[in-house]
């Protein structure tokens, strides 16, 4: 018995210590690898995961290439090619801080680019600065990131949730003067509550008389809104605000349409983008539709996004929706940074040049103009817009009119000051 | 009083969805006590054949209506054919083993389904909403509803007075009571107790998919919409005894009323409630409202 009992604890340890000293994934020489973070399964993996991975693959194999317009011509980062360590988000936050352990320790990366869950990021956030790893955020949208503490190692390159909160509420108002009373239905996690606490508060800060008549916050995947869909009815709010995503985005529509919620009153979906093409016949027209930013629809007619577009289009048969966008961001602004703490010699710089050269760093995306204006330097901030949906054959099926522009200073808190007291003062020091 | 018929049609809704997801799981305990993780599979296969057909139908530009026969063929095809193939190969040779492995074993069949779901239909999500919408809606005290959600009602009556009678009014039912109450006895009397078990897993499985099939036109059908129900409906089997149909529809009616009541009053709590009841229920009667106390055999 003692000997089987050793035979196998022997046997485990030398597993272990086996499985310890292969090279998990070995790094070419000269080269430049990331870890890559996005869902690849469950109900976020359609609309925005697999979207984000397959603008990461793009991206980099045309970044290998060298076939990106200036300032984006050099090859791979630096002159190194660029690998590519993906990582499927999906699980939560648990298996998340061990895959990003080991991406960082035993994988080697030289800088992690992820996340879309809230929850995931805020359990990512303190880990990046612990292991002293270079981490990008590219969408996750809780403003608590860097309103809570700086963070020297992690940087993200997606304005946060505020500013899609904040010019939704300037958009409805300025729309429509009337408004007497709004309600939410939002996800009972970060990003939901978030959401609709900066919704509320800027809708207060706009129309101070405006009435809360419910706060809805069904779990996440919870699929079934029959319940909630009559409590708004029942409450008859003006306006209805959600940030739902995904599937949920998707049943919410299709059940609050078959109901009458759309009609009557305004509903504003701060992330319906990623669903308007797919649902085309479905969103109910009126609906006011946001994209987490200038992206998707919204992007503006530069010369990178017209390469990006068309060369998304061709391979993956569809337009891009705003998750590709914000990861061509995150791999823009690395790169960028990278080169330049390299400052013109060949090799790799270290983690803390780069993060000298990404603080406070400004450049152009298919999206438009970043700027790492909050967090110091390390949280971007982008111009934001809305449009309202409208359905027409003719040109094509889903359409944006009435499209808004706010300028980032105009939708984002200053530096320093937190987005729940710059709305609750009144937005003061907006340049709108 | 809006609030008021909100909350029973809100709840009696929710109540029937949630009596045909998880009348499946108890039926299958009852009989076989295997608590089936794959359940949630079974859901999320029928989901999608639902989808996948639905939508062939009308690309096809065939009568709508036919549309509504149509989920239904799709779950009790899908999941009668999916129940048949995990019962023949993965738990029969199982049998007589501890519940726990039995568990385990249905929850790496519930992985499995999970990633061939994926191999199958991808990661984008599948819609079937025309038979949602083609029912319209109907008011009742000044709130609409849509009439679909009011239908799957009557479906819930259905398959529940259609249970009720093959158990109580049938020669197939009696043995398979039989087995439920006493596995050896029922042996010793010549019951083929391995074509009960097959028999009672398939149709088990055939209810989630048809839980799936019916659900799919009010949603976007996507990878994981499994893996909320299983909690869900062994939430509701549990509050009313696993093991017991009736217990089943009282469960999904509680649990219904419940969530209905907190989304109208207390949003805050719509979350917990489903649990609340559950610990509350299980601390008065841990064997759950219509749950039979059994001497443990040693």
């Amino acid at each position: 018995m003692t000997s089987i009992v050793r035979n196998v604890g022997f046997g485990i340890a030398f597993a272990c210590a086996a499985s310890a000293a292969l090279p998990a994934g070995a790094q070419q020489p000269g080269s430049v690898k990331l870890g890559i973070v996005t869902f690849l399964s469950g109900a976020a993996a359609g609309p925005f995961g697999v979207p984000a991975r397959n603008a990461a693959e793009l991206t980099i194999e045309a970044l290998n290439a060298g076939k990106l317009p200036a300032p984006y011509d050099k090859k791979g980062i630096n002159g190194l090619p660029i690998e590519m360590a993906i990582v499927d988000e999906a699980g939560g936050t648990t298996k998340q801080v061990t895959e990003y352990r080991n991406l960082v320790e035993r994988q080697k990366v030289d800088a992690v680019i992820g996340y879309i869950s809230s929850g995931d990021c805020l359990a990512i956030a303190p880990l990046a600065d612990e292991l002293k790893a270079l981490t990008i955020f590219f969408d996750c949208g809780t403003p608590r990131i860097f309103e809570e503490r700086s963070h020297k190692y992690l940087f993200r390159t997606g304005a946060h949730a505020t500013m899609d909160n904040v010019a939704a509420a300037r958009y409805l108002v300025a729309r429509n003067k009337d408004i007497k009373s709004i309600a939410g239905i939002n996800q009972n996690y970060a990003w939901g509550q978030d959401s609709w606490g900066d919704f509320k508060a800027s809708m207060l800060a706009l129309k101070p008389d405006a009435k809360v008549l419910t706060e809805q916050f069904p779990k996440l995947g919870a699929g079934q809104y029959g319940a909630e869909v009559s409590a708004l009815l029942v409450e008859k709010p003006d306006v209805v605000h959600s940030s739902f995503w995904g599937g949920d985005l998707e049943a919410f529509v299709l059940q609050g349409k078959a109901r009458g919620l759309f009609e009557g009153r305004t509903v504003v979906l701060t992330a319906g983008e990623t669903a308007m093409f797919r649902l085309a016949t479905q969103v109910p027209a009126g609906t006011v539709i946001g994209a987490r930013g200038p992206h998707g629809v919204f992007a503006p007619d530069n010369a990178l996004n017209k390469w990006f577009r068309a060369a998304y289009a061709e391979r993956y048969g569809a337009p891009p929706v705003y998750p590709s966008y914000k990861m061509v961001q995150a791999l823009f602004g690395l790169k960028l940074a990278m080169e330049k703490a390299a400052g013109g010699k060949p090799d790799k710089p270290a983690t803390d040049a780069v993060i000298t050269a990404f603080e406070g760093l400004s450049y152009e995306t298919p999206s438009g103009r970043v700027d790492m204006a909050l967090g110091k330097g390390h949280q971007a901030i982008q111009d934001m817009a809305y449009g309202t949906f409208k359905f027409d054959a003719a040109k094509g099926g889903a359409q944006l009119v009435d499209v808004v522009r706010y300028p980032a200073a105009c939708v984002n808190p200053p530096e320093g000051v937190k987005s729940e007291a710059w709305i609750k003062s009144g937005f003061a020091g907006a340049k709108c | 009083m809006q609030k008021i018929y909100a909350i029973l049609v809100d709840g009696t809704v929710y109540f029937s969805w949630l009596f045909i997801v998880s009348m499946g799981l108890t039926l299958t305990y009852g009989v076989m006590k295997i608590l089936n993780i794959a359940h949630g599979s079974f859901y999320a296969l029928g989901a999608y054949a639902a989808a996948s057909a639905v939508g062939a139908w009308f690309a096809g530009n065939l009568p709508a209506a036919g549309s509504f026969v149509l989920l239904v063929l799709a779950g009790i095809v899908v999941g009668g054919g999916a129940g048949l193939i995990v019962e023949r190969g993965l738990l029969r040779p199982m049998y007589g083993r501890d519940e726990i492995v039995l568990v385990l074993v249905t929850y790496a069949a519930f992985l499995v389904i999970e990633d061939l779901i994926k191999l199958v239909w991808g990661v984008d999500p599948y819609f079937a909403y025309q038979p949602y919408n083609l029912l319209g809606r109907t008011s009742i005290g000044g709130i609409d509803f849509a009439v679909y959600d009011l239908g799957l009602f009557a479906l819930a009556v259905v398959i529940g007075v259609a249970t009720w009678w093959a158990l109580e009014r049938t020669r197939s039912g009696k043995m398979l009571r039989a087995v439920i109450h006493d596995r050896e006895i029922a042996t010793a009397m010549g019951i083929d107790v391995a074509r009960v078990f097959t028999a009672t897993f398939v149709i088990g499985a055939t209810l989630g998919a048809l839980g799936g099939a019916i659900t799919a036109p009010a949603i976007s059908v996507v990878p994981g919409i499994g893996v909320d129900v299983i909690v869900l409906a062994f939430a509701v089997s549990v509050i009313g005894g696993l093991g017991s149909v009736a217990g089943a529809a009282v469960g999904a009616l509680v649990v219904g009323l419940a969530r209905a009541c907190a989304v109208h009053f207390l949003p805050e709590v719509e979350l917990f409630v489903i649990y609340g009841v559950m610990a509350v229920v299980l601390a008065v009667r841990p064997q759950g409202l219509f749950g039979r106390l059994a001497a443990r055999k040693i």
